[in-house]
């Protein structure tokens, strides 16, 4: 295994959400091209605790590509240079040797820094929290196969399912727009019978908390689904705006109190 | 001492039923005077929180991570368990109950696990009620796949993604709580410590790790769901963030510790490729379905393809040694994962492994693609096979995928009884973090099945019971047992600060590993096990005197976490050492050499070890002791594993 690659980071470094923050320099050397891009991190982080520094705080955990949890805005892109992966998937083979890597941290008024690299997503929780889901107590439910659900929608459920709530969506909108991520859940939801009788006053809701999370409007650049690691496409948010248009228009009695 | 599970008496069908109706209930308007705290929001957490907040408790629930949509649970691939018979298979209840006794090689307990059985088929309706959007026929109806250990398809999934969507779907429930007002949440918040007053588990103390803030919350019953231990090997499936500091700081205050040595290795990881792997990756099980495990014949061919002088494509037929299909024609591939780690070992001891380290065999889809199409593999797997490209270069479609065993998931937990009592009552565990229906050895999709069925089914009946008894009166954080845990832990936190050696965490962390595994993995020998008891020893002495933690504890301080969490791992991984040590037999994926048959699979002796070992924290460095529940099978006659 040849450790080979030498680098040159410039890191974001903020002590707090309180503090100003500032790029720093950092040289990564000894990098295999087979290590990740978070192993790359940590190898850098274990040289910064040797000589009693902090290291550089990044957030990650099941490092395989669908907890969401790592983020990272590499060269100016979330996730970095590749298609459809997360951060944590990216290896060192996908740069150059020698290579100067920029590394920040998600750019959005509704994702506040916590330190340097990680930020507060809980605004997303909050969407989900606000009617991301469908009412139903434990137990005394019908048998699964009593409500059929043909193959195809099933499919398509599951494409909008697929999201891991990472953020990057809102990371390459020139708004910070977060209409992807919810519109996903939306549709979901939406597809599925079970999903029917709250779909209008799910999609208000969370729409609804959205806009008070501080997200941008979406003005169709396409930026959420080129960056989105599992791929979740355009068509979410169509589906989620005619949602939201229907239950403005007709039923807006169903949809007017969202609180419990 | 010989401890008592609780199982109630009676026919093993209706045992569950029965105890049911014999719980003692809250009724609903006392329900809300009643506070619960749960600590980890996996599908064990995430669900029992749910189901509580559902029946009107008032709930606290505690994450170390950003989200409850992060728990590990979401990483689960290939599927849930659930005996439905909806393929008209032969399947049932018993057979699902009966599958799991034997693949556990008899050391679980049959009424926990005839129980988890009878409300697999619930936790399936419960799914698709919430919109988790499972695997569906053209006709709409759901479609079921075959996993290890099973010769019936009785595996729901969806995509290679089931985790995500059973987790997705308990957070759902978890949110519409949060948003009632019936569950508060804290995330970004680690347990340090139960608070124990007379006897009754009645609160935790956190860190809030944003803030460093230490502070106590009272509740009348504590609920940990706070998954597995695989971290004590350093390298493993789990996520980096996965530890046993909650479990282990509840064992340090009275919670039996129980089968710490069972550990599942499972058969399809991506191997190892350098030091510098801070985590091994599943493929899920779901592809020995369709692809076939093969070593070359000789040791010649196998060097061959290790230098890369010939590509796997280039060894002829009659120079492949199927051996999974060879030794256990019955099975096949699907036999349970400890059957087919130890057959990859082997190979690879013998000097039959493949890829540049040798710790390899293949994982064969040429067969699979040209009986299926590449279409059809690729709809099934996609997903998995894009992840392995992703990580090793390699492309599966083309050439075979290398996988080799890897520490998955922990069998052993703390103890708890029929209604998931640990040893002090008050304090529950759930989910991975206890240890009560796997025995030995965790059959696939078998995981998701305990989380849900303890969160969702389990739980909100046998809480009810101890509630009742207590009633409603609660100890508050004013009692000085509030103050003295708080400062204990403070203590800890002040201890780990001021450590300013010479070695970072991570690097004590991988040295365990490397002992946990070389000594106490797959294969283990009384010699081992007491050289790795030594050397943890010695480990645990350094760690308190040269170790580095950076950082103060008032802000953010990944540092900090990790030295905690390391420390107790080196703990939890000599208790790990005395328990393999103690159990002089093998049984599924523990394999003490001593102990084989003539054809070298694991030997058991029930005469002596048909026990579950529940161990006693007896104080800081001092033995722990030894206390028993025996085994009892009613239903099941226990007989030799035969997969052939």
């Amino acid at each position: 295994m040849s450790g080979n690659m030498k680098l040159t980071l410039k890191v974001w470094r903020q002590k707090d959400a309180q503090s100003a923050g500032k790029m720093v320099t950092y040289p990564a050397e000894n990098i295999s091209p087979d290590m990740s891009f978070l192993e790359m991190l940590d190898v850098v982080n274990e040289g910064l605790i040797h000589k009693g520094e902090e290291p550089i705080h990044f957030d990650h955990d099941c490092r395989e590509g669908i907890c969401g949890m790592c983020s990272l805005y590499i060269n100016g892109r979330p996730h970095g240079p590749k298609r459809a992966i997360t951060t944590c998937q990216l290896h060192m083979r996908s740069f150059k040797d020698g290579e100067t890597i920029t590394i920040e941290p998600w750019r959005a008024a509704a994702f506040p820094v916590i330190k340097d690299l990680a930020v507060d997503r809980s605004a997303f929780d909050r969407i989900q929290q606000a009617g991301g889901y469908i009412s139903v107590n434990t137990g005394g439910v019908p048998d699964a196969n009593s409500t059929p659900i043909p193959k195809v929608i099933a499919d398509e459920a599951f494409n909008s399912a697929t999201c891991i709530g990472c953020g990057a969506c809102v990371a390459a909108c020139k708004n910070a727009s977060a209409m992807l991520f919810v519109s996903a859940k939306i549709t979901q939801l939406g597809l599925l019978p079970q999903g029917q009788p709250e779909r209008y006053r799910r999609a208000q809701s969370m729409v609804a908390q959205m806009d008070e999370e501080g997200f941008g409007s979406c003005t169709n650049t396409g930026a959420c689904e080129a960056e989105c690691p599992k791929e979740i496409s355009l068509t979410n948010i169509s589906r989620m705006n005619n949602d939201y248009l229907s239950a403005k228009l007709f039923r807006e009695e169903e949809v007017h109190h969202t609180g419990e | 001492m010989s401890l008592d599970g609780k199982v109630p008496q009676g026919p093993l069908a209706d045992k569950w039923s029965k105890h049911k109706f014999n719980l003692k209930l809250v009724n609903p308007a006392n329900k809300r005077k009643y506070e619960i705290i749960v600590v980890g929001t996996g599908l064990a957490g995430a669900s029992a929180a749910a189901s509580l907040a559902e029946l009107g408790y008032n709930v606290k629930a505690f994450c170390f991570q950003d989200s409850p949509r992060r728990a590990h649970s979401i990483a689960a691939q290939g599927g849930i368990n659930a005996a439905k018979n909806y393929q008209n298979d032969g399947d049932s209840v018993f057979r699902l109950f009966y599958d799991t006794i034997k693949g556990g090689d008899y050391r679980a307990r049959e009424g926990n696990v005839y129980r988890l059985a009878e409300v697999s088929v619930n936790i399936i309706d419960q799914c698709v009620a919430q919109g988790v959007p499972f695997a569906r026929e053209y006709g709409g109806l759901l479609d079921n796949r075959s996993f290890g250990g099973s010769q019936v398809s009785r595996t729901f999934y969806a995509r290679g993604q089931t985790g995500q969507q059973l987790l997705l779907g308990a957070y759902s429930a978890l949110n519409r709580q949060i948003h009632a007002g019936k569950v508060k949440m804290y995330t970004r918040h680690e347990m340090l410590d139960v608070v124990v007053v007379d006897g009754q588990a009645k609160g935790i103390v956190t860190r809030n790790m944003i803030t460093g803030s230490i502070d106590t919350h009272a509740g009348h019953a504590v609920l940990l769901c706070t998954g597995g231990y695989g971290n004590v090997f350093y390298l493993s499936t789990n996520a980096i963030g996965s530890n046993v500091t909650a479990a282990w700081r509840a064992h340090k205050r009275g919670a039996y510790f129980a089968n710490p040595c069972y550990t599942q290795i499972h058969p399809t990881c991506i191997p190892v490729t350098g030091d510098h792997q801070s985590k091994l990756t599943l493929m899920s099980e779901s592809l020995r379905n369709d692809g076939r495990v093969w070593a070359p014949k000789t040791v010649e061919i196998a060097e061959k393809l290790q230098k890369k002088q010939i590509t796997a494509a280039q060894v002829a037929e009659e120079d492949r040694d199927y051996f999974l299909e060879r030794k256990y024609p019955a099975f096949g591939n699907l036999v349970p994962r400890d059957v087919a780690s130890r057959n990859a070992k082997e190979m690879a001891d013998e000097g039959r492994g493949v890829g540049a380290s040798g710790l390899a065999v293949y994982l064969d889809f040429a067969d699979a693609i040209k009986r299926l199409g590449e279409d059809t593999v690729k709809a099934k797997y996609g997903n998995l096979f894009d992840m392995y490209i992703q990580i090793t270069d390699e492309n599966p479609y083309k050439e075979p995928m290398r996988i080799y065993p890897a520490v998955h998931y922990t069998m052993g937990g703390l103890w708890v009884d029929y209604n998931l009592q640990t040893s002090v009552p008050g304090l529950f565990a759930l989910g991975e973090c206890n240890f009560s229906d796997h025995g030995a050895n965790r059959l696939g999709a078998s995981a998701l099945m305990q989380g849900l069925s303890d969160g969702y089914f389990v739980i909100p009946y046998t809480l009810g019971d101890y509630l009742a008894k207590i009633g409603p009166a609660k100890v508050d954080t004013n009692h000085p047992a509030f103050a003295q845990t708080k400062q204990d832990v403070i203590d800890h936190v002040n201890r780990l600060i001021s450590l300013k050696g010479t070695k970072t965490t991570n690097e004590y962390h991988r040295e365990l590993g490397h002992i946990m595994w070389e000594y106490c993995g797959m294969a283990r020998t009384e010699e081992g096990l007491k050289k790795a008891k030594e050397m943890i020893q010695a480990l645990k002495a350094d760690f308190w005197k040269n170790a580095i933690i950076v950082g103060k504890n008032e802000e953010v301080n990944a540092s900090l976490e990790r030295g905690g969490r390391v420390a107790d791992f080196i703990e939890l991984g000599e208790l790990m050492v005395d328990d393999a040590l103690m159990r002089r037999e093998s049984c599924g994926g523990h394999f003490r050499v001593e102990s084989q048959t003539e054809d070298g699979e694991a030997l058991r002796d029930d005469e002596n070890f048909a026990f579950v070992a529940a161990w006693e924290f007896m104080g800081e460095n001092q033995p722990e002791k030894l206390n028993k529940e025996e085994l009892v099978f009613e239903a099941v006659h226990l007989s030799q594993r035969n997969y052939a």
